[in-house]
């Protein structure tokens, strides 16, 4: 029983450790929901090789389109798309379908 | 006064929408059937600028305006079955299409950049005098909260349409 416990203890400080580890590494997942006819605010702080879900909760026909096409993501209703990202620097973005609905993203090395 | 004024010009049809909500309450049946119909007449005036038009800019707005309207015209059509509601014809909706099918012979004599221009105008209009009779009187008068919700998401919609619209007449000078 002892010797269980003297096993469990140190699985259990590696689990923690690892949990820790996942939250600090640089690679994050966001979810950027668009719904009635407006972008979310995207995460502060974003880093190269991030990933963004962009989810259109709508039942219109959206895009996420960068200024710079760096990016196009088509986004049907109810749909979502994923996308890693690749560069550094503030990126303008909106629906090319919607040109009202604008955003930016901002990402940190 | 202002209201007057409004009667005098395109917005005759949507001016009576103060006018009904003041004499009798206006009812689900007929706000549904004002919102489709309101929704209908921007596909219509959207199909005829896509044959007219030759024009980039006002052909990628005319196809957004013809597929928005219809998605949500297709929930609207699919809320009144689930709430077995049958829309109720009334004289805001009546007006509304008198007044349209008077607008589309009016574009329909145009062409080219005046076609353009007139087209954008009434967009702007049109979607100004729709977001004051949705924000003002349809969606405080509807009951069912789905239909308040559906309601909600078309003025959103109508909103960025608007103001896309009065970039667009801004571009088309």
């Amino acid at each position: 029983m002892d010797a269980m416990k003297a096993i469990r203890a140190p699985v259990i400080v590696a689990g923690l450790l690892l949990m820790a580890s996942g939250t600090a590494a640089p690679a994050a997942e966001y979810q950027i929901v668009v719904a009635k006819m407006k972008f979310g605010s995207p995460p502060d702080r974003l880093h190269v090789g991030d990933v963004i879900v962009w989810r259109n909760d709508d039942i219109f026909h959206h895009t996420a389109t960068a200024r710079d096409a760096s990016f196009d993501i088509d986004l049907p209703a109810k749909s979502q798309a994923r996308m890693t990202i690749e560069r550094v620097g503030a990126v303008k973005f909106y629906c090319r379908l919607h040109p009202m609905m604008t955003g930016e993203l901002n990402v940190q090395p | 006064m202002f209201k007057n004024i409004l009667a005098a010009t395109f917005l005759l049809g949507l001016a009576g929408t103060a006018a009904i909500a003041a004499d009798a309450k206006i009812s689900d049946p007929q706000i549904a059937h004002i919102a489709y119909t309101a929704g209908q007449i921007d596909v219509t005036a959207a199909e005829q600028a896509l044959k007219k038009s030759k024009n980039t800019d006002v052909i990628e707005f005319a196809k957004t305006m013809e597929r928005d309207h219809k998605a949500v015209n297709e929930q609207a059509l699919a809320l009144v079955k689930k709430l077995k509601v049958t829309p109720e014809d009334n004289k805001v909706s009546k007006s509304l299409n008198a007044q349209a099918t008077k607008e589309l012979a009016k574009l329909g004599a145009l062409d080219g950049s005046a076609f353009d221009k007139a087209y954008v105008d009434n967009e702007v209009a049109y979607h100004k005098a729709v977001n004051s009779a949705l924000a003002d009187q349809l969606i405080p008068s509807a009951k069912n909260a789905e239909l308040k919700s559906l309601l909600e998401t078309g003025l959103a919609l109508f909103k960025e349409h608007q103001m896309h619209a009065e970039h667009l007449a801004g571009m088309t000078k």
